[in-house]
């Protein structure tokens, strides 16, 4: 669904963040995992919060994890939302044990579980932009 | 005891919604800084200190309007909820320190007939210090606004403990049901039953209308001293025993936490209580920052009136509601009274100790707590006694 008309919320291409949704245009999903003791992290942060180093690469995940949590916004309280209510915004859990916000998008809200077992897909919503999302598996 | 802090003043304003406040923001936070020196017996000149509210005014606005002509002390806690219990941290140190004889704290906001409540943190999310990523990392899955940030942890303990609606909906009716007795609460007069609040639409799930809090016009404010200094005033001041802050780590993230339910408050209320040299069950009420139910459950958690887990039997059966074992927001809190950004938690605070409560006084109060919650689950609480 890429097209110009896209009003929703997109993030600000700079810095770090501007690389993690570059490997997500490009259909990957990779995190930071620090050189030194091999933590992952999400979002992107400068430093090892574990060990201090500051070398660290963008490491490829799994796109496999599970759910954590959700809720579904049934009011929505952004307008730019005002057409999709009601929706779920989610936390998955990766299996690299890092978490991110996401939206599940093959299941209705209420069929939503905690824990279910979860796979990244890529929804390319502009030109500049690809969001990761995540599909249920094992339906 | 001498160098001690206290509360010497407060003040508020009507708390409304319908046709507004009339009055700009800075107007009404005005008024109520007024009401305070009033009550305090203070001239704006004696105020040396000004801690405004987090993007609600500059302490050289406040203090070119009320005439306060010797400021030496201007600071704001950028802690968001949490910015008035906490701003009462770092006033007591600045007059115990002599960096100010007497600091005011302002908070208000036209909540209702400006830009509602609702939609502050939406429109203006670069102001908090997570704000980045949430435009970054959350906006664009439209997790856009505190309820739905909330609401993932509401769900998850929901899922871990087997927390319920009715449970929620326990918290929502006893704020209700004390608002009955505070004739400047806005929802006074207007009972709730749990079937109108399971009634009430979704919002966001589990939060319904009435798991949230009011959007609403209405300001207060308080002053804080030296206990010296208390002594020279007419009115009885109210002791700060112990008070503190805390962050949740991340604090700028609300979906990385090692322990998902970990707020500031967690680090804060420990010390806050070893501080008073008090515990929990010393409480004889807590004013709880009650931006939406669960938030509520979860600070009783944290500060330690319950175990983790056990806040949803802990609200049933009245035990929150005057009467109970610890009556929980007297005046009806963000719920049920007005949304004055936590400050009307601590003004209804002093009056309970000062015995100035009514229908809704806690018989024999002799010490209580306050907390705040701001931002991503930043934390402040404070406890306090009487003179």
């Amino acid at each position: 669904m890429s097209n110009s008309d896209y009003k929703k919320p997109l993030p600000a291409l700079e810095g770090l963040t501007q690389e993690f949704y570059g490997f997500c245009r490009e259909g990957e999903l990779r995190f930071q995992r620090c050189a030194s003791c091999q933590a992952w992290r999400h979002v992107p942060r400068e430093m090892c919060a574990q060990c201090g180093s500051m070398d660290w690469s963008w490491e490829a995940s799994s796109g496999r994890g599970k759910l954590f949590t959700w809720t579904v916004a049934a009011r929505p309280l952004h307008a730019a939302f005002a057409d999709d209510a009601p929706y779920a915004p989610a936390v998955v859990e990766l299996d690299e044990g890092v978490r991110l916000v996401t939206e599940i998008v093959n299941c209705k809200p209420v069929d939503l579980e905690i824990d279910a077992p979860v796979e990244v897909i890529f929804d390319a919503v502009t030109p500049e932009i690809t969001l990761p999302k995540f599909r249920r598996t094992g339906l | 005891m001498a160098n001690e802090a206290c509360i010497v003043g407060i003040g508020e304003t009507k708390y409304c919604r319908g046709e507004g406040s009339g009055m700009s923001q800075l107007a009404l936070q005005l008024s109520a800084c007024s009401a305070a020196l009033a009550d305090a017996g203070l001239k704006a000149r004696q105020i040396d200190g000004i801690m405004p509210f987090p993007n609600l005014g500059s302490a050289e606005g406040f203090a070119a309007n009320l005439g306060c002509e010797n400021l030496r002390f201007a600071a704001t806690i950028n802690m968001g909820g949490a910015a008035p219990v906490a701003s009462l941290q770092a006033a007591g140190a600045a007059v115990k320190a002599g960096a100010a004889d007497y600091v005011l704290v302002p908070a208000g906001w036209n909540g209702y007939s400006g830009r509602r409540a609702a939609q502050t943190l939406s429109e203006q999310v670069s102001s908090i210090p997570g704000g980045a990523i949430a435009r970054d990392f959350y906006f664009p899955y439209g997790l856009t606004s505190p309820p739905q940030w909330y609401a993932l942890m509401a769900r998850r303990h929901m899922h871990l403990y087997g927390t319920t609606a009715e449970q929620l909906g326990a918290i929502a009716l006893a704020m209700r049901k004390h608002a009955q007795l505070n004739p400047n609460a806005v929802m006074n007069g207007k009972d709730m039953s749990l079937d109108d609040y399971m009634a009430s639409p979704m919002i966001t799930d589990p939060y319904r209308l009435f798991d949230c809090c009011l959007e609403t016009d209405g300001a207060a404010a308080m002053i804080v001293t030296t206990a010296e200094r208390a002594r020279d005033l007419a009115g009885s001041p109210v002791r700060i025993l112990g008070v503190a802050a805390g962050q949740p780590y991340p604090a700028d993230e609300i979906t990385n936490r090692k322990d998902i339910f970990m707020t500031g408050l967690t680090i804060a209320a420990p010390q806050a209580f070893k501080k008073a040299g008090l515990k929990p069950s010393d409480m004889d009420f807590a004013q709880i920052y009650d931006c939406f139910t669960f938030e509520v459950l979860q600070q009783l958690e944290e500060t330690g009136f319950c175990e983790r887990g056990e806040g949803g039997a802990f609200v049933e059966d009245g035990r929150i509601e005057l009467g109970g074992a610890l009556p929980v927001n007297t005046h009806g809190g963000l719920l049920s009274e007005a949304h004055v950004l936590g400050m009307n938690h601590i003004v209804e605070a002093v009056r309970q100790l000062r015995g100035e409560c009514g229908a809704r006084q806690v018989k024999d109060a002799e010490v209580g707590v306050v907390t705040g919650w701001g931002d991503f689950g930043d934390g402040s609480i404070a406890i306090l006694g009487t003179a």
